[in-house]
């Protein structure tokens, strides 16, 4: 019989208990953790990974960052430029030999591990923080970055496509 | 009612109608005022339900939707909700199917007709009110059995018989602590129990004497059993039932679960405010009514449900033997015992 009553009483208490830990949030209202994201972002750190951009009148085709790549997904295709072509130089003053008609990114393919950042010698792929780039087409998600038409060679392939 | 009629009565040529629009068309009107207040009152309490459960769980809760801390969430949702296909399971008994939604809606929509919002503003002051209401207000359970068993569904099934078997049980308790307030006003009417109750905060009922103040918390609790509401909410707790009764319903006969639910809790809400916390009569005793009573009654109501949601996001489910001790071992006794000692009081301290 005293234990029925510790009970109630014991329920009564710990009810209020509980209503007294939740009362204190309602009115600071999660101390502002939550973002309102799409009208409100985040800072990015400084050093942030996201969509990769070439500066193509920078590259210079050396293929580096296409060889580095682990999932290969930047297709690279070039030509020689032909001898009577005027020189032309990338902003550090390296000297552009050949042109570059093909520079398809698969940002589908990419890990963003930025290693094809690193041996670009002309700094001209980088990463930046653009993160909001969804499409409706898988197949919009392939930069293609070359405007150049190749002169002298067809295109060997078909330029870099999904590999579904 | 009778403003209603009286309204009624100024616009030109109406004495000139036939008897029988003349008894229907104040009846129509009324209904009218009370299915809007029924919505409008579950679309806030919806919103004001994800606002508070958001702000106790350090979340934000709608925020876009109409602007202002997204108060237009709950519109989007109810017509949304329309705008969804309405499936009748294959397997279902579709004449109870289709009727469960209705049955359920129609109980916690005909409370509404006794609640005394203020002075004039009542439905019709039956000289039964309470009695109806606590009538009216088990016919959801006739809803929710139907519900579980017409769906075919073994989640469904058990939703209703679990919420057959709280609701039944959590009646006596709750009719227990109604009589205490019956005995003492003499009467069934919800005025005359409001008129008892005139007078400033001492003379709610709740503050009258212990056995009352009990009495109020008694039928606070019961309340939150008769609708359904955590801690209570073992007909659709969602972690063992998906969602109990109401598993199988889509589209706008979901709305009407989700409507009932919510009218529901201001109806039993609006009760305990009657009984305990004296209606539409002012907080302060003074001479004129300084806030109007519609919407005292309106804030004391909102204050209980409030309370119930305070509670739902505090404490956990109890489990079903629970829920069963506690109904028949705890609150029934003490039922029982208030009764006793405000029949004593009200007989030997008149």
């Amino acid at each position: 019989m005293v234990q029925y009553f510790k009970d109630i009483g014991r329920g009564v208490a710990t009810t209020l208990q509980s209503m007294w830990v939740t009362l204190p949030h309602l009115f600071r209202p999660n101390n502002g953790y939550t973002i309102q994201y799409p009208t409100v972002k985040w800072n990015l750190p400084e050093r942030a990974r996201s969509r990769l951009f070439n500066k193509i009148e920078d590259c210079i085709g050396c293929g580096q960052c296409a060889r580095v790549c682990p999932t290969d997904c930047i297709d690279i295709q070039t030509e020689k430029r032909g001898k009577d072509e005027p020189e032309i130089f990338a902003s550090d003053g390296t000297a552009i030999k050949l042109r570059t008609y093909v520079f398809d990114i698969d940002m589908t393919l990419c890990c963003y591990c930025a290693l094809c950042t690193f041996p670009c010698p002309t700094h001209c792929l980088v990463m930046t923080k653009e993160y909001e780039y969804s499409v409706y087409d898988k197949k919009d998600h392939v930069y293609h970055f070359a405007v150049d038409k190749p002169l002298y060679t067809k295109p060997a392939k078909e330029p870099h496509t999904l590999k579904a | 009612m009778e403003s209603i009629r009286v309204l009624l009565k100024s616009i030109p040529n109406y004495e000139a109608l036939p008897a029988f629009l003349k008894a229907l068309i104040p009846l129509l009107v009324s209904s009218v005022i009370i299915l809007v207040l029924v919505l409008v009152l579950a679309l806030f309490l919806v919103w004001l339900e994800r606002k508070v459960s958001a702000h106790m769980q350090d979340r934000l809760g709608p925020m876009y939707v109409g602007g202002w801390h997204g108060w237009a969430q709950t519109i989007a949702d109810g017509l949304k909700l329309l705008l969804k296909e309405d499936i009748v399971p294959a397997a279902a008994d579709k004449v109870l199917f289709k009727m469960a939604p209705m049955i359920v809606f129609i109980a916690s929509f005909a409370s509404f007709v006794v609640i005394p919002f203020g002075v004039s503003s009542i439905v019709s002051d039956l000289n039964i009110g309470i009695l109806y209401i606590v009538a009216v207000t088990s016919l959801s359970v006739v809803g929710i059995i139907m519900a579980g068993w017409a769906s075919n569904n073994k989640y469904a099934l058990y939703g209703g018989m679990r919420g057959a078997a709280q609701i039944v049980s959590y009646e006596i308790p709750a009719a227990l602590a109604i009589m205490t307030i019956v005995v003492q006003v003499g009467s069934l009417s919800m005025q005359d129990i409001v008129n008892a109750q005139k007078g400033g905060i001492q003379h709610w009922f709740i503050f009258r004497n212990p056995f009352d103040f009990i009495a109020f918390f008694v039928y606070f609790i019961c309340s939150l059993a008769e609708v359904n509401r955590t801690p209570f909410d073992i007909p659709e707790c969602e972690s063992e039932l998906v969602a109990g009764y109401h598993t199988e319903y889509t589209g706008f006969r979901f709305a009407l679960f989700f409507l009932a639910e919510y009218a529901n809790m201001f109806v039993v809400a609006s009760i305990a405010t009657t009984l305990f916390l004296g209606g539409w009569s002012q907080v302060l005793p003074l001479q004129h009514q300084l806030i109007p009573g519609p919407v005292l009654f309106t804030l004391k109501a909102l204050l209980l449900v409030f309370l119930q949601m305070w509670l739902r996001w505090s404490l956990p489910r109890l489990r079903v033997d629970q829920l069963m001790y506690m109904c028949w071992k705890v609150m029934i006794p003490i039922g029982f015992v208030i009764l006793l000692g405000v029949g004593c009081l009200s007989v030997y301290w008149k």
